[in-house]
C-alpha cells in the first residue's frame, strides 16, 4: 500500500505523541524517573521502641562496632553493649556476667561448659516514664514525641544526674565535649526511612526497630504472641525495649 | 515610715535584681523553647542532620542484584550487607570513586561462627582450628552462599 | 558493673558539697536558737554562728562549678529550670537562702555597726562600708527596733528555709529510684540532722577558737549549753541512722547482699571505723558523759574540742560513704569499681583541700569586716544587740 502524505502525517504525529508517553509509562514502571521530594518526617505519626529476640544473640559484637562507627562513641564508652550470662541453675543466687569492652570484640570462649549461658544486647530504653528525664536541671535531656528520650548537646551542663538516675547504665560522659551522651537510636536514619544501625548489622535479626504507631508493624503481633519482658520491669519505667526469652536472672 | 526607709532601699535592690534576672532570661533563653516539651526544639534538627555511615541494605541491592541472587540461595540472605563488608555510605554515594576494601574471612568469620557454649545451640558454630586446620574460610565456603553441596 | 558505670560520675567535690551546705543549716540553726527560741547562753556565737554561715554558703557552689563540664552554661539552672529536677529547684532554694534569710539577717543585725563604721573608717574600706548601708545612716532607736523585729520575721522564715535547704539535698540523692544506696525517703532528714550536727559542731569548736586566739576566758556555760545541743541532735541523727540501717537488714531486699559486701568491704574503714566508731560513738560517749558526770571545767573543753573535731570528720565520712559508696556497687548488683581520686586535677585532692579551706580565709575577712564581738565583753556601740 502506498504512504500518502495523510497517513504519513498521520503516523509522525502518533509517533511523536505516543513516544514519550511510552516513555514517561516506561520510565514510571522501571523507576528511573527523578527522585520524588523526600517526605517531611512527621514526628506525630511514629513512636519507636525496640524487640530483641534473647534467643537470636550470637554475642558477635556488630551491634557494639557498628553503632560506634555509625555515631562516632568514643573508645571504651558505649551507647549499646553486649554482655554474656553464665548461671549454674540452683541456687541461681549469683551469675557469672561479663562484658569485655562491652563486647567490641566479640567475647571468648564461656568459662563454664554446661552452665546455662546467654548474651544479653542492652541500649538505652527510651523509657516512657524516663527518670533520666525527671532529673535533668535544665531541659537538655527530653523525651520527644515519636518516644525518644535524646540530649541536647549545646544545652547539657555536664552535671551528670541524669547518668546517676538511670537504672540501666545506658549513659556516659563523652571525654571529649564534657557532656552526657547515649543511645538515640539512630534518629537521623530512622527520621529518613534507614533503620538503626544496630539493627542493620545484626546477622540474625536479633534486635530489630519498631514502630508502635504503625499499625502494620510486626511489633504488635510480636507481643501479643510471645512472652516478653522489659529490663527491670519493677521501676515502672515504661521501658520500650522489649525482651523476648529474658531470663529472670538478667539485670 | 521614715524609719524604715532602709528596708524599702533594700527592697528595691530586690526588686532591681529581680527584673535583671528577667532581662537575662529574655536575652539568653534559646528560641522556641518548650515548643514540643521542655527543650530546645533545634536539638532535634541537630540530631536528625547527622551524616549517615551506613548506607543500608535496600541501597546496596540496588546496584548489587548478581550478589543478592547468590545471597538468596542460601541462609546469608537474613544478614545485611554491611555487617560484614563495614559501612559503605560513601560508596553508596558515589560508587566509582570509593572501592570497598573486602572483608578478610580468616578473621570476619569467626566473629559470628566461633563455636560458643552460649550462643543459641541451633546457630551453626564450629571450632575454628579444629575444623579448618588454619585454612582460611573462603577456601571452602563462598561467603555469599556458605552451604557446601 | 555494666561497661558504662566503671568510672565513677561524681567525685570528692561532690562530697564536699553537701558537707558544706550542711555547716551553714547548721550553724544557722544555733544561731536560730538564740534568736527566736531565746537561749541565752549561746548568745555569745550569734553571730559569729552567721558569718560562719555566710562565708561557708558562698564557697557552696564552688565544687559545683568545678565538677561541671560546662559550668558557663549553669545559668541556664536558673532560665529554663526544669520543674521536675530537684537539682533544678535546688538552686533557688539556695539563692532564696543566700539572699533572703542569710544577707538580709546579717545586714539587719550589723547595720547600726555598718553604719558607724562607714563614719569611722577611711579610704576604700570607707566605701565598701558606705555601699553596704545602702545609702541610710539612720541607726535611731525606732529604726533599729524595726531592724531586730524584721530580723525576727526573717529568723523565723528562715528556720524551715533551713531545713529546706539541706533537706533538699538530700531528696536529690533520697529520689534517686535507680540507686537503692541513695533512695529512701529518709535520706532528707538523715542529711539534715547530720548538716545540724556538723555545723552545732563546726560553731562550738570556732567559739572556742576564737576565744583562745583573743586570749579571752571562755564562757563555759555558753559552751556547755553548745554541747548539750550538739549531744541532742546527734542521738537524734545517730538514731536515724540506725533505724535506716535495721531496716536494710530486717527486710534485706534484692540490693542487701551486694551493699552489704561493700559496707564490709570497701566502705570498712570509711563507713565502720571513720563514720560509726570514731566519728559517732565516741563524740556520742564523750558528750554523754558530760552532761552526766561532774567533770573540771578544763577538762570538759578539751572533750568538747576532741568530739567536735571527731564530729566533723565523722559527718564528711557519712556524706563520702553516702556519695562515693552510692557509685561503687553496679545496679545489676554482681560488681565493684573503685574510686581512683586524682589530686592536682579539676576535680582533685588538692581542690577538695583548698575548697575546705577558703571559707575559713573568707571568714577571717568577714570577722575583720564585720566584727562580731565587743573588745570586751560588755556591750558597746560595736556590740550590736546580740553579742
Amino acid at each position: 500500500m502506498e504512504l500518502n502524505r495523510r497517513d504519513m502525517v498521520r503516523d509522525t504525529a502518533k509517533l511523536l505523541f505516543l513516544t514519550p508517553a511510552a516513555a514517561w509509562f516506561l520510565d514510571k514502571l522501571n523507576g528511573s524517573e527523578a527522585p520524588p521530594p523526600e517526605p517531611k518526617y512527621e514526628m506525630a505519626q511514629h513512636y519507636w521502641g525496640m524487640t530483641i529476640d534473647v534467643e537470636k544473640c550470637i554475642g558477635c559484637g556488630n551491634c557494639v562496632r557498628g553503632c560506634a562507627k555509625e555515631n562516632n562513641v568514643p573508645a571504651h564508652f558505649f551507647r549499646t553493649w553486649v554482655e554474656h550470662y553464665e548461671i549454674d541453675g540452683f541456687p541461681e543466687e549469683r551469675p557469672e556476667v561479663t562484658s569485655p569492652d562491652g563486647g567490641f570484640d566479640g567475647f571468648p570462649q564461656s568459662k563454664h561448659e554446661g552452665w546455662k549461658s546467654f548474651f544479653i544486647p542492652k541500649l538505652c530504653n527510651h523509657c516512657e516514664h524516663s527518670p533520666c528525664v525527671q532529673v535533668c536541671p535544665v531541659g537538655a535531656t527530653f523525651e520527644t514525641p515519636d518516644g525518644l528520650v535524646l540530649v541536647d548537646k549545646t544545652y547539657c551542663l555536664g552535671c551528670r544526674y541524669c547518668v546517676q538516675a538511670c537504672p540501666y547504665g545506658c549513659r556516659y560522659i563523652d571525654p571529649e565535649k564534657e557532656v552526657v551522651d547515649k543511645c538515640t537510636l539512630c534518629y537521623h536514619r530512622i527520621s529518613q526511612g534507614l533503620t538503626t544501625a544496630c539493627c542493620e548489622v545484626c546477622p540474625t535479626h536479633c534486635r530489630t526497630l519498631v514502630d508502635l504507631k504503625n499499625p502494620k508493624d510486626p511489633v504488635h503481633e510480636f507481643l501479643r504472641t510471645n512472652s516478653v519482658q522489659v529490663l527491670k520491669p519493677h521501676m515502672a519505667t515504661g521501658s520500650k525495649v522489649y525482651y523476648r526469652a529474658l531470663d529472670q536472672s538478667v539485670r | 515610715m521614715k524609719e524604715a526607709a532602709h528596708l524599702f532601699r533594700l527592697a528595691g535592690l530586690f526588686l532591681a535584681g529581680f527584673i535583671f534576672f528577667l532581662v537575662l532570661r529574655n536575652a539568653f533563653v534559646p528560641a522556641g523553647f518548650g515548643k514540643y516539651g521542655h527543650f530546645r526544639p533545634g536539638a532535634l534538627d541537630d540530631i536528625r542532620a547527622k551524616p549517615i555511615t551506613f548506607a543500608g541494605r535496600t541501597t546496596c541491592e540496588m546496584c548489587h542484584e548478581d550478589q543478592l541472587k547468590v545471597l538468596k540461595t542460601g541462609k546469608h540472605i537474613i544478614v545485611s550487607c554491611e555487617a560484614c563488608h563495614g559501612p559503605q555510605s560513601v560508596h553508596a554515594d558515589d560508587p566509582g570513586k570509593t572501592k570497598p576494601v573486602l572483608p578478610d574471612t580468616s578473621k570476619l568469620c569467626a566473629q559470628c561462627h566461633e563455636a560458643n557454649s552460649a550462643k543459641p545451640k541451633k546457630f551453626p558454630q564450629v571450632v575454628t582450628k579444629d575444623h579448618s586446620g588454619g585454612e582460611p574460610c573462603k577456601s571452602c565456603h563462598t561467603p555469599h552462599s556458605p552451604k557446601l553441596s | 558493673m555494666y561497661p558504662n558505670e566503671v568510672e565513677l560520675q561524681w567525685s570528692i567535690l561532690i562530697v564536699l558539697y553537701p558537707f558544706i551546705t550542711g555547716l551553714v543549716a547548721g550553724a544557722f540553726i544555733l544561731a536560730s536558737l538564740e534568736r527566736v527560741f531565746r537561749v541565752e547562753e549561746v548568745k555569745p556565737t550569734y553571730r559569729l554562728a552567721l558569718l560562719t554561715a555566710l562565708a561557708f554558703m558562698l564557697v557552696a557552689p564552688l565544687p559545683l562549678q568545678l565538677h561541671l563540664g560546662h559550668p558557663e552554661r549553669s545559668l541556664e539552672m536558673f532560665l529554663t529550670p526544669h520543674r521536675s529536677s530537684a537539682m533544678a529547684m535546688f538552686g533557688f532554694v539556695y539563692l532564696w537562702y543566700l539572699m533572703i534569710v542569710l544577707v538580709i539577717e546579717i545586714w539587719l543585725d550589723f547595720r547600726k555597726d555598718i553604719v558607724l563604721l562607714s563614719q569611722s573608717s577611711t579610704g576604700l574600706l570607707r566605701l565598701v562600708y558606705k555601699a553596704m548601708t545602702l545609702g541610710s545612716d539612720n541607726i535611731s532607736p525606732r529604726s533599729l527596733a524595726i531592724d531586730d523585729r524584721t530580723g525576727y520575721i526573717i529568723t523565723v522564715i528562715g528556720i524551715p528555709s533551713a531545713f529546706m535547704l539541706h533537706g533538699y539535698v538530700g531528696f536529690i540523692f533520697g529520689s534517686v529510684k535507680a540507686n537503692p544506696w541513695w533512695s529512701t525517703p529518709l535520706m532528707p532528714i538523715v542529711f539534715l540532722f547530720s548538716a545540724m550536727v556538723s555545723g552545732i559542731a563546726l560553731v562550738m569548736l570556732m567559739y572556742i577558737f576564737s576565744m583562745k586566739m583573743k586570749k579571752q576566758t571562755l564562757d563555759m556555760r555558753c559552751v556547755d549549753t553548745i554541747a548539750r545541743y550538739l549531744f541532742y541532735t546527734f542521738t537524734i541523727d545517730f538514731s536515724l541512722e540506725m533505724l535506716d540501717l535495721i531496716h536494710r537488714i530486717y527486710e534485706a531486699d534484692e540490693s542487701f547482699k551486694s551493699l552489704d559486701f561493700m559496707v564490709h568491704t570497701k566502705l570498712f574503714v570509711s563507713q565502720i571505723v571513720v563514720q560509726i566508731i570514731l566519728g559517732t560513738c565516741i563524740p556520742l560517749a564523750l558528750l554523754a558523759s558530760a552532761q552526766v558526770f561532774k567533770i573540771p571545767a578544763a577538762t570538759r573543753k578539751f572533750m568538747y574540742i576532741t568530739s567536735g573535731v571527731l564530729t566533723l570528720i565523722g559527718i564528711f565520712a557519712m556524706r563520702w560513704n553516702v556519695v562515693i559508696g552510692g557509685q561503687l556497687f553496679s545496679k545489676s548488683f554482681l560488681g565493684y569499681t573503685t574510686y581512683k581520686m586524682e589530686f592536682a586535677t579539676r576535680e582533685g585532692l588538692l581542690t577538695a583541700i583548698v575548697l575546705t579551706v577558703l571559707p575559713f580565709i573568707i571568714l577571717w575577712v568577714l570577722i575583720k569586716l564585720l566584727p562580731p564581738w565587743s573588745d570586751n565583753h560588755q556591750p558597746s556601740a560595736l556590740g550590736g544587740q546580740h553579742g
